[in-house]
């Protein structure tokens, strides 16, 4: 296959403050071939990118664009250049349909049967499903990518930047995804993946380049490439990719769950009937497509938010005291009721914690209450903070700085810190690793796995599979507020769990192999009724 | 500096761009805030000498001598004193700085209390009434406290009214404590009506002229000298006071909790309705005292002019000094200063009041812009070197 660069980046070099996001990085994509650009969180992967979006300016160096030299102010330039960039956060308009958002903004006389054989031919030519007078408001978020995909295609982009593209798919998504941008490879697009999940970085890409704190570390071609070679590049030292599934004898039930239901602002049904329970020694991993009531499962056994009637939810202190129920129990009352359970939500600077105080001044977000009646104490947190401070590794200038300026890896720390702190019988953490470089996220996993050594029931929401399949002992997955089922970690696979997350539906027919358009049809329809 | 300096100049590049910067340095931010306001003396500078042909440091002088006197202490009766111009520049600064102290809570809890001024409308109202019906019956150190007592109240329930519907059904702060204050407002045109003194004027005139009962008594002596020393004791004592506890007590802490996010806030376990009741309880109070000093410490009768804006000018000084109490003196200050400069340039040459207010607006306008600065750093892009301007 000829290859043919199309953009060549030259020194560029961005900084923001005191962070330099990319230092003097050199790359080049070629057509007719998948990059992934791969690094951790922070390491510049999507800042660079942006640059040729057009939506930052380089503050030193170069772009050449088909050997051109190239000045992107704008997005628009960009698009005149022919590149075109899919955003994490889909930029549509939800009450327009495919195809409004498809011309919206484009100043061309072109009459409404031009423009749908226009999208129609782009479809055919790639593989794209989409229904093109279809509303935004009703498409599945993989639909809404398919959108921003024709979108740019349209507009007669031909190199194509694809930020984080599957963090919101299930498996059978991101393989469909994934033709289809092989499919764009073909037609002689350069494509560019930016990710930082080396499975998908082995399984679509032709080439990685790999960035780490801002600065261009290499590229391999992929077929020389494994996970911990780029592991090694992306991190710069050898990191044991082992997550420890420690066995636990002694179990008990910890948290039983019958029946719950709870609503979300809007009135409709977040969970449905929701039945399970969590025992002590045993991480109960939470799988689900994101929104499909994960985060209101946790919030209402947190006590933050009301269950609808006819739940039950029971506690079950250790060694064997009365059960008692969390049912309208405010997060101050199962305190006081002497019950330690403990919760890392998902929005750790907007829930967790405090984003304006220190790491002194969150550790008593907690437990200010105690001590004398009017003034608080600082001596007891400010001691919790330099412990968790040398324990953790946090890397933060002040027990004082505010925590809203730590990097999130260190911001992730200061609330698992805290939370493992109050020593709790169930810990519940959702999202624990999003965001996290991968030093961390196994730090992360060490501590919860040394969580459920002590015994302690833990629930872990997550979204790779693989950290799900390799961390947890049971793996419940949720689809649109509903169980559709609980498995043995050990004996499952990423594929049945992929099914499940789709659907109870889809899972009946796994069997059969037949997964035909009717049924996947059937299944959006089930989503619009609840609408 | 290296070889990719030779790049020539992309003659599309943009003109400038913004970054956002990293904590800066205490001593740099200063440099940057005098920096501002030379700039703007300077420009003011400009403008008076451009509009009145005058030597504007003369005009700065007057402003000086408008707000501080000629020379800040005279000789009284063979005691060092503070002059009578000064003592006033101090009341007034007094009486903003109450009110800013009352904003702290709220504010810091990011609930935009707009209601100063009704607020200092009603505590004065209070103090005014008890000063009319109980002034020759009650002993003094009493009538001090039912004044002060009265005026707390009265606050306090202005305040509560708009955190109670907040609270219950989620209402716009900002609009509802505004609209309170045209409530305050026409309550107290009310009350001047039945209190009027003499009758016919249309004002109730200077209460207890003759008994000065009810007055804020002079600290130092009885003489015809007023100061007002009690309005600084009472006003310093509530600044540290409010200091402390938003730092220290839990309350504080529940306060900036709220604050940061509500969210957070239920995670902890806080009742976010009872602190925003509880904090605007305090908030109205506060600024219900300032009523109480207006009355009582300075002007000893009631007018809707008796806030005279001050509590929206109490907004200014509490953004300026980022809530933070002792911040707010220096902040009050400065205002207070502008104001009173402004008048008295106005008075000397016989500028219009307008042409000083522009001088006035000129260095608030970059005391406040210049936090821009201090926020974001600015890259010009000239020719080929990226020039970093601080500034």
């Amino acid at each position: 296959m000829e290859q043919t660069v199309a953009v060549q980046m030259q020194k560029i070099s961005k900084r923001f403050g005191a962070v330099q996001a990319n230092h003097e990085v050199t790359l080049a994509i070629k057509r007719g071939e998948i990059l992934s650009l791969l690094g951790e969180n922070g390491s510049g992967k999507t800042t660079l990118m942006n640059m040729l979006a057009g939506i930052y300016y380089p503050d030193s160096g170069e772009i050449y664009v088909n050997g051109q030299k190239a000045s992107i102010r704008s997005p628009k330039d960009a698009l005149a250049l022919g590149i075109g960039m899919i955003h994490q956060h889909y930029k549509l308009v939800d009450v327009f349909t495919a195809a409004e958002n498809i011309v919206l903004g484009l100043n061309e006389s072109q009459s409404k049967r031009q423009v749908m054989e226009k999208i129609q031919a782009i479809c055919e030519k790639y593989g794209f499903q989409i229904d093109p007078n279809q509303k935004v408001y009703n498409m599945s978020v993989s639909e809404k990518q398919t959108l921003e995909i024709i979108k740019v295609l349209y507009r007669g982009a031909d190199i194509l930047i694809l930020d984080e593209p599957t963090a919101v798919l299930t498996p059978q998504e991101s393989e469909r995804l994934f033709q289809v941008i092989r499919n764009m490879r073909d037609d002689q697009k350069a494509v560019v993946i930016i990710t930082h999940k080396l499975h998908e970085v082995l399984s679509v890409s032709d080439r990685v380049a790999i960035l780490r704190k801002g600065e261009y570390v290499g590229a391999v071609p992929t077929e020389k490439a494994t996970e911990l070679s780029l592991t090694e590049m992306m991190v710069g030292k050898k990191v044991a990719l082992d997550i420890t599934r420690s066995q636990v004898e002694k179990k008990e039930i910890r948290l039983q769950v019958e029946n719950l239901s709870c609503y979300n602002q809007e009135g409709g049904k977040a969970l449905d009937k929701v039945s399970f329970s969590a025992y002590s020694g045993e991480i109960l991993g939470i799988a689900g497509i994101s929104g499909c009531g994960q985060k209101e499962l946790l919030e209402v056994i947190a006590g933050l938010a009301p269950a609808a009637e006819g739940s039950s939810l029971t506690y079950f202190p250790p060694e064997e005291q009365q059960p008692k129920s969390l049912l309208g129990l405010s997060p101050k009352k199962i305190r006081q009721n002497g019950i330690a359970l403990s919760f890392v939500p998902e929005d750790r600077l907007g829930m967790g914690l405090v984003g304006g105080m220190g790491m002194t001044g969150n550790m008593m977000l907690k437990n200010y209450g105690q001590g004398q009646p009017f003034f608080t104490s600082s001596k007891a947190p400010r001691t919790l903070a330099e412990k968790i401070r040398s324990e953790l590794e946090v890397v933060t200038p002040g027990l004082n700085t505010p925590v809203r300026r730590l990097s999130g890896g260190n911001v992730q720390k200061v609330l698992v810190g805290r939370e493992i702190a109050a020593e709790p019988t169930v810990l519940m953490t959702a999202y624990a690793v999003r965001g996290l470089d991968i030093h961390t996220s196994y730090t992360i996993y060490h501590l919860l796995d040394e969580q459920k050594r002590k015994g302690v029931a833990v629930l872990y929401v997550g979204e790779d599979l693989d950290v799900l399949l390799a961390l947890c002992d049971r793996i419940m997955v949720l689809c649109a507020g509903r169980m559709t089922g609980i498995v043995d970690a050990k004996s499952t696979t990423k594929e049945e769990l992929g099914l499940l997350m789709t659907g109870p539906m889809k899972a009946a027919y796994k069997e059969t192999g037949l997964l035909s358009q009717e049924q996947e049809n059937a299944q959006k329809g089930e989503g619009h009724e609840k609408e | 500096m290296k070889k990719n300096n030779q790049k020539t100049a992309a003659a599309k590049e943009p003109l400038f761009r913004l970054s956002r910067r990293a904590q800066m340095v205490w001593y740099k931010a200063w440099l940057i805030r005098a920096a501002a306001l030379l700039i703007a003396l300077v420009l003011s500078a400009l403008l008076i000498y451009a509009i009145t042909k005058m030597n504007p440091f003369k005009v700065y002088g007057t402003m000086l001598k408008g707000t501080f006197g000629d020379s800040l202490f005279v000789k009284k009766a063979g005691r060092l004193s503070l002059n009578r111009t000064a003592w006033t520049t101090l009341r007034d600064v007094m009486t903003l700085l109450c009110i800013s102290v009352g904003l702290a809570p709220a504010f810091k809890m990011r609930f935009w209390n707009c209601g100063a001024e009704g607020q200092v409308l009603v505590g004065g109202i209070a103090t005014a009434g008890i000063m009319i019906y109980f002034g020759g019956s009650l002993p003094t150190p009493l009538l001090f406290a039912c004044m002060a007592g009265a005026s707390l109240l009265a606050g306090a329930v202005w305040g509560l009214i708009p955190a109670l519907f907040k609270a219950k059904w989620n209402t716009n702060e900002t609009l509802f404590t505004l609209m309170m204050n045209y409530i305050a407002i026409q309550l107290t045109s009310y009350f001047v009506a039945m209190w009027e003194n003499p009758y016919g004027s249309n004002t109730v005139g200077v209460i207890n002229r003759d008994t000065k009962i009810g007055w804020l008594p002079n600290f130092f002596s009885a003489g015809a000298n007023n100061d007002f020393m009690w309005n600084i004791i009472i006003v310093s004592a509530l600044t540290i006071a409010m200091f402390v506890y938003l730092k220290k007590s839990k309350q504080g802490y529940e306060i900036a909790v709220v604050g940061e996010s509500e969210n957070t806030a239920k995670y902890a376990g806080i009742n976010v309705k009872k602190v925003i009741v509880r904090t605007m309880i305090l908030s109205g109070a506060v600024c219900g005292l300032a009523g109480f000093i207006a009355v009582s410490g300075s002007s000893h009768t009631i007018s809707t002019a008796t806030a005279g804006g001050r509590g929206f000018t109490a907004i200014i000084v509490a953004w300026l000094s980022k809530f933070n109490t002792f911040v707010m003196a220096f902040a009050s200050l400065l205002i207070v200063f502008l104001e009173t400069g402004a008048n008295e340039i106005a008075s000397q040459y016989h500028f219009n009041t307008y042409a000083s207010k522009m001088v006035e607006g000129i260095i608030l306008f970059f005391i406040i812009g210049c936090e821009f600065f201090i926020q974001y750093k600015v890259h010009l892009h000239i020719k080929r070197s990226t020039k970093e301007v601080a500034d």
